[in-house]
C-alpha cells in the first residue's frame, strides 16, 4: 500500500480534528447576572446618541416618501447591513472616519427628504445600507463588561427598528400638503444637525 | 503537484472551520427552577433563553408567513424534532463553543426578511433540522436538572407557541402586517449575524 504526503497530513488533520471534537468539559452550573442589563443596555443605546436617532428617523421618513417597496426595504437593509457594520468593530476591522460617516448619513439623508428625492431603489439602498455599516461599527460594539452580548444586540437592533417606525409613523403625514412641508422642515433640520455633527467630528 | 497542495490547503481550511465551530466549550448549565416540577422548568428555560426562543418565533413567524399547510406541518414536526434532538443532547456530553444557533437565526431571519416561498417539502425539513439543532443543545443543557420531562415541557411550549404565532401571522390581512413580519425577520437575522460577532470578541 503507498503513502502519499497528501493522505499522511489528511490523517493529522482529522485526527487533530477529532481531538478538538471529543475534548469534553465540565459542566459548570453558575448564577446568571447582568442578562437582562444588557438587553436594556441595548434597548437604550441608540436613543442616547442624537446622531443615530436622527439618521434612523430619517431613514423611515424617507422610506415614507418614497412609499411601496422602499418604504419597507429600506427599514430591513438598515439592521441586517449595520450588524455587518458592528460584527466588523466586533472582529476588530477598522473603519475609518465613522463619526464623519454618521455626520454625513445624517446630512444626506437629512437632503433627500428635504427635497424628496426619488433615486433608483437600489441606490436609495445601497444609500442607506453603506451609512448603516458606520452605524453599526460605532454602536453596536460598546458593550459594558458582563453583560450579555446577545441580549445588547437584541436590544440595539429591536430599538433601531422602532426609531425606523416612528420615522414611518411621521412620514404617514405626507398625504396632506400641509405635511409634506413639515416632512421637508423636518428634512432640513436633520440635515443642519448633521452639518453640526460634521462640525463636531473634524475639530 | 498542484493539485495536492490545493488539497491540502482545503483540508487545512475546512479541518480549522470545522474545529473552530465544534470546538467543544463547557457547558455552563444556567437553569431556571420555577419550583412547580421539571415540566415548568422545562417551559422556563425556552422562555428565558432568547438563544432558543427567538429561533421558535422565527419558525413560527415564517411558517405563518407560507399559509396553512406549512404552518400545520411546523405545529406538529418542529416541536417533535425538538424533543428528539433534546433526547440526543441528554447522551450528549458537551457542546460546541461557536454559537451554532446563530446560523438559525440568520437563515430563518433572511428566509423572513425577503419572504421566500419555499417548498413546504424543504420547509419541513428546515424546521425539523433547526428543531433537531436546538433541542440537541436544550437535551444537554437540561441533563443536569428538569432532563426530559423538561423537554416535555418544552415541546409542550412549542406547540401552543408555534400553533399561536403562525396562526396570527396566517390571520394578517393588511399588507403592512406582513411587511412588519418581515422586517423582524431582519432584526432576527441582525441578530444571528452579531452573535457570531460576539464570539469572536470573546462576550457571546
Amino acid at each position: 500500500m503507498k503513502n502519499y504526503p497528501g493522505r499522511i497530513n489528511l490523517s493529522i488533520y482529522l485526527s487533530a480534528w477529532a481531538l478538538l471534537l471529543l475534548w469534553a468539559s465540565p459542566a459548570l452550573a453558575h448564577v446568571e447576572q447582568g442578562q437582562a442589563v444588557g438587553f436594556i443596555t441595548g434597548l437604550e443605546h441608540p436613543w442616547s446618541g442624537l446622531d443615530h436617532v436622527l439618521a434612523m428617523i430619517a431613514v423611515g421618513i424617507w422610506g415614507a416618501q418614497l412609499g411601496n417597496p422602499a418604504l419597507w426595504i429600506l427599514p430591513v437593509t438598515f439592521p441586517m447591513v449595520m450588524s455587518l457594520g458592528a460584527m466588523m468593530g466586533l472582529l476588530g476591522i477598522p473603519l475609518p472616519g465613522i463619526e464623519i460617516g454618521i455626520a454625513v448619513s445624517a446630512i444626506l439623508l437629512g437632503v433627500m427628504v428635504l427635497g424628496e428625492i426619488r433615486p433608483k431603489l437600489y441606490i436609495a439602498a445601497v444609500m442607506v445600507g453603506f451609512f448603516a455599516i458606520f452605524h453599526g461599527h460605532a454602536h453596536g460594539t460598546e458593550l459594558p463588561a458582563g453583560q450579555s452580548g446577545l441580549l445588547y444586540s437584541m436590544g440595539f437592533v429591536i430599538a433601531t427598528g422602532v426609531l425606523h417606525g416612528i420615522g414611518i409613523l411621521i412620514g404617514t403625514i405626507h398625504r396632506w400638503p400641509a405635511g409634506k412641508m413639515a416632512l421637508r422642515g423636518a428634512g432640513a433640520f436633520i440635515a443642519v444637525m448633521g452639518v453640526i455633527f460634521l462640525w463636531q467630528a473634524v475639530t | 503537484m498542484k493539485r495536492t497542495l490545493l488539497h491540502n490547503v482545503c483540508i487545512l481550511l475546512g479541518s480549522t472551520l470545522s474545529a473552530v465551530v465544534l470546538l467543544p466549550a463547557d457547558a455552563s448549565a444556567h437553569l431556571v427552577t420555577t419550583g412547580m416540577g421539571p415540566v415548568y422548568d422545562g417551559i422556563g428555560h425556552l422562555l428565558l433563553t432568547p438563544e432558543d426562543l427567538v429561533p421558535a418565533l422565527a419558525v413560527a413567524l415564517y411558517a405563518g408567513l407560507r399559509g396553512r399547510v406549512p404552518g400545520k406541518r411546523a405545529l406538529f414536526f418542529f416541536p417533535v424534532a425538538w424533543l428528539i434532538g433534546g433526547f440526543i443532547g441528554l447522551a450528549a456530553n458537551t457542546i460546541p463553543a461557536f454559537p451554532v444557533s446563530a446560523f438559525s437565526f440568520i437563515l430563518v431571519g433572511i428566509l423572513i426578511a425577503a419572504d421566500l416561498r419555499l417548498p413546504s417539502s424543504v420547509f419541513t425539513v428546515l424546521a425539523i433540522t433547526v428543531g433537531i439543532m436546538h433541542g440537541f443543545f436544550n437535551g444537554i443543557a437540561l441533563k443536569a436538572g428538569p432532563a426530559g420531562l423538561g423537554l416535555l415541557g418544552i415541546m409542550a411550549a412549542l406547540f401552543v407557541l408555534v400553533a399561536i404565532v403562525s396562526a396570527f401571522v396566517i390571520s394578517l390581512k393588511p399588507p403592512w402586517t406582513r411587511i412588519a413580519v418581515r422586517v423582524a425577520g431582519s432584526w432576527v437575522a441582525a441578530m444571528g449575524l452579531l452573535m457570531i460577532g460576539w464570539f469572536f470578541r470573546g462576550q457571546a
